[in-house]
């Protein structure tokens, strides 16, 4: 059995199946197809579904749900993430469970509202101050688009940070046939609920286990103080520099040093290829397309899909260099994206690290980058691999 | 969850403020302290959400829930929190520096009157940051950013909630011997209660100005505006009425899928690129669906990818679709194997489509477009010589009808069907009736060039 559905539906009905319960937006296209399921289906399920006055107010308002213990969703595009910018921030000091969906249009500025872009990899990572990590989900197909969502909530709950589920007009807008059999589900864990511990022994920014943050609504069994100011594990502002310290490695290492749980690619190698396509997203297709074109037609080549961007998949890519034998590996490197080069750097930061470390020859890597609103197309990934 | 009154003697914790000394600011709060021990309410079921500033850091000096986000944006987690537990009681402390920053959400909770109570600390001026002018810094006040007097005109806070629907609006001063009793009888409203609360930044505004508590009531006087309750208005609590609201479709199932059993045949081989070039209200995009729909339903793989205008009701309106015995990887079209042509506006945005056609391409269009140039093997369709009604209006389905008989990728009895689920009685009607008469139309031709 299958359906003919698009992006949106997808990513609306993996929220539903993960329990979101609030969502608040701001019309922008192309993410407004969310908006619109989430207004009609939340109330049928006992949820809140807002259009807020702006997309700051919509952040907002997904912040304060969230640390009333809602499960909290918003939706744009490259502008309005402009505007989430600060409260990105507040909810990686805040430690708040967040998703956040950002349907790539070609920028900058209003650049082309309906025309898909994926222009967004860097800005999402850097989108606010201090340098500090977050997590962004690329699904390449409207089954992932499912799947995703429901893990880009998971994530969430496990690591209490903003969780960027990052694609594009085509995918979100376009429909497209899905295996029904195909459509994935990994769990999505409840809130890690605190204990029900005495009212002075209650810490509610704990940073020691890292498996089980500890969660209270605003209005539940404990007193909660939330802040986005530097602060103490009881939630009080503080200038003292060890606490100061330790709350904000606890914030980069609870994702990098756990980055092995999240990150994740999909590799699809094949012996003898000297030549290895990495992409991602509606991207990711078309290299598909290629790679079946280019071995109908006899010519080895492998790829790579990463699906997480942030992290970056390190030892997929690098595992996908060895190729399968891991004698030779591949030679060159080819990142196509909709961007001039998004990725590529995070490509070209691994490799010359490990062709450094492990002492090799630097490969050769090469861009397909397209910023005129048409797709690449598989004849570019061709090109490519006979250039 | 009340509590019985006294049951908690006081709801301040034992640290102590930090404000410089003759700062306004701990007098609200200590007020705020009264109210809270009036009402006896249960420290976990308020919230106190406090913006950035001086009166900021007001929420650590509290045994209740504490908020302290970004600035000028209090009012806006204020209304999230609201929205996900309506019964909470919320309190915003905010400087009139946040009303100016964050005036879009002190306008829109006014008006959706969220059941906040809204505290604005209003000293003129803002003092965390230096003594700057703020919104409301009366006209030739003295600030680091107004050295020759103020010219911009200060807000009235008071009247631009009032105007926009607040349930309560109120204004007086940090010294006021009733304010604690104002802040109980605010919070017990369930609406959007603001208190504009005028004190004394004794840090910058007072020396700047030479000002004191005395000149506030002159201010005010001269400013003309009112003291006390100047505004107060029924109307259902928006948090409140949400959920109502809501409540009225729960139970219904939400967005399951939709899987369709194919139950057709179709012969087709490789992936077939088709696509419909029309205007804008020419149903070009769900007649692309019902196709997609169809193609589902005859075993096939559809990708459906639509380009129009963001002004939807005007030019072009162009579908691509794929048909494809496999899964489909690349939706992008660049070489359509069929392209229906329906209109000028179609035609103005088709020239990458007409450029790719080969030998081995059709095209299905009407006379208009018979002098087209093209490679293609062209079918020309005269509906209205055929006497077809609707011609103009069903054109899309008429044309797209001859070209599926002409190519045969799937049975029309299939599109039938796609019409049949996914549109309602009478346009499924008129639309079956257009599909019989696009049957009707004389016989294609057998190997038509151009
Ligand atoms: C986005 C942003 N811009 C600027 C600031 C700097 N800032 C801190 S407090 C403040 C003004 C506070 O004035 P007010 O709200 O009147 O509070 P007061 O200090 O007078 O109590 C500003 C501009 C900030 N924290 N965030
Ligand atoms: S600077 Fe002004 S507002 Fe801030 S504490 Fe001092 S007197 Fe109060
Ligand atoms: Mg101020």
């Amino acid at each position: 059995m299958r359906e003919f559905i698009d992006g949106a539906t997808a990513v609306a009905r993996g929220a539903l199946d993960s329990g979101c319960d609030f969502f608040a937006g701001y019309p922008i296209s192309p993410a407004t197809p969310l908006l619109l399921h989430m207004i009609r289906e939340l109330p049928k399920t006992g949820g809140v579904a807002i259009q807020a006055e702006d997309e700051i107010a919509a952040i907002c308002m997904c912040i304060g749900a969230a640390m009333t213990g809602g499960r909290a969703l918003t939706a744009t595009s490259g502008p309005g993430i402009s505007l989430y910018s600060e409260n990105i921030g507040l909810a990686i000091m805040g430690e708040v469970p967040l998703v956040i969906v950002d349907v790539q249009r070609l920028g900058p500025a209003t650049g082309g509202a309906t025309t898909p872009g994926q222009g967004d990899v860097q800005f999402v990572r850097w989108s606010t101050s201090g340098g500090y990590p977050i997590i962004a989900l690329a699904p390449s197909s409207v089954a992932e688009c499912y799947s995703f969502t429901r893990r880009a909530f998971d994530l969430a709950e496990r690591f209490r940070c903003p969780v960027f589920l990052l694609t594009d007009k085509e995918m979100f807008l376009s429909m497209s046939t899905v295996e029904v059999a195909a459509y994935e589900s990994p769990p999505v864990r409840a809130r890690a609920a605190a204990a029900a511990t005495p009212e002075d022994a209650f810490i509610p920014h704990g940073l020691a286990p890292m498996d089980a943050l500890p969660f209270t609504p605003i209005g539940g069994s404990h007193i909660v103080r939330f802040t986005g100011s530097s602060h103490d594990e009881y939630g009080f502002l503080t200038k003292n520099p060890v606490a100061i310290g330790r709350l904000n490695e606890h914030l980069r290492c609870k994702i990098e040093d756990h980055a092995d749980e999240i990150d994740f690619a999909r590799s699809d190698l094949q012996e003898d290829a000297s030549t290895l396509f990495i992409s991602y997203g509606i991207t990711a297709r078309a290299m598909a397309e290629a790679v079946l074109q280019a071995r109908t037609a006899g010519r080895a080549v492998s790829s790579l899909t990463v699906q997480s961007l942030w992290p970056v998949p390190e030892a997929g890519l690098i595992g996908a260099l060895c190729g399968l034998t891991c004698a030779e590996g591949v030679e060159r490197v080819v990142v196509a994206e909709l961007n001039h080069g998004d990725f590529r750097r995070e490509v070209e930061r691994v490799i010359y690290r490990w062709a450094a470390e492990t002492r090799r020859r630097p490969l050769q890597i090469v861009g397909i980058h397209r910023v005129d609103g048409e797709l690449i197309t598989p004849s570019q990934f061709l090109e490519a691999l006979l250039a | 969850m009340t509590l019985p009154n006294s049951f908690f003697t006081t709801y301040r914790n034992e640290r102590s403020y930090p404000f410089c000394p003759g700062c306004g600011h701990g007098l609200i709060l200590n007020q705020l302290n009264r109210a809270l021990i009036e009402l006896g309410l249960d420290p976990k079921r308020v919230v106190i959400v406090s913006d950035i500033g001086c009166q900021g850091l007001g929420d650590q000096y509290f045994i209740t829930n504490a908020f302290h986000g970004l600035h000028g944006r209090s009012i806006a987690y204020a209304t999230g929190i609201k929205l996900t537990d309506p019964d909470l009681k919320v309190i915003v402390l905010i400087g009139d520096g946040g009303t100016g920053i964050g005036g879009a959400h002190l306008l829109n909770a006014a008006r959706r009157n969220v059941g906040l109570t809204v505290l604005v600390f209003n000293n003129f001026n803002f003092g965390m940051t230096g003594g700057e002018h703020s919104v409301t810094t009366p006209l030739g006040g003295i600030t680091a950013t107004t050295r020759d007097g103020n010219l911009e005109r200060p807000l009235d806070l008071c009247a631009t909630v009032a105007a926009n629907g607040a349930g309560f609006a109120w204004r007086g001063t940090a010294f006021d011997r009733d304010l604690a009793a104002v802040i109980a009888d605010a919070m017990r409203r369930e609406c959007f209660a603001m208190l504009d609360i005028w004190e004394l930044c004794t840090a910058y505004y007072v020396p700047n100005n030479e000002f004191s508590r005395k000149m506030l009531e002159e201010m005010r006087v001269a400013l003309e505006m009112r003291a006390g309750t100047v505004h107060r208005e029924a109307r259902s609590e928006y948090a409140h009425a949400v959920r109502a609201a809501g409540a009225e479709h729960s139970g219904q199932p939400a967005l399951a899928p939709k899987p369709i059993a194919p139950h057709f045949a179709s012969t087709l081989a490789r992936e077939f690129r088709f696509v419909i070039a029309g205007s804008a209200g020419g149903k070009v995009r769900s007649l692309a669906r019902t196709l997609g729909e169809a193609a589902l339903l005859s075993g096939l793989w559809a990708a459906q990818q639509d380009d129009y205008p963001v002004t939807v009701q005007t030019g072009h309106s162009i579908s691509e679709l794929i048909f494809s015995p496999r899964e489909i990887l690349f939706t992008g079209v660049i070489r359509p194997d069929a392209l229906v042509l329906l209109s000028e506006e179609g035609l103005r945005m088709s020239g990458r489509y007409l450029a790719a056609l080969t030998g081995e391409s059709w095209l299905f269009t009407t006379p208009a477009f018979a002098a087209l140039e093209t490679p293609a093997r062209k079918v020309i369709l005269d509906f209205d010589a055929a006497g077809v009604g609707d011609s103009k209006k069903q054109l899309a389905l008429l044309l797209a009808g001859a070209a599926l008989r002409q190519l045969g990728l799937f049975p029309l009895e299939a599109l039938e069907e796609a019409i049949r689920r996914g549109q309602r009685g009478p346009i499924a009607e008129a639309n079956l009736e257009a599909l019989r008469q696009s049957v009707l139309i004389a016989d294609l031709p057998a190997n038509p060039r151009s």
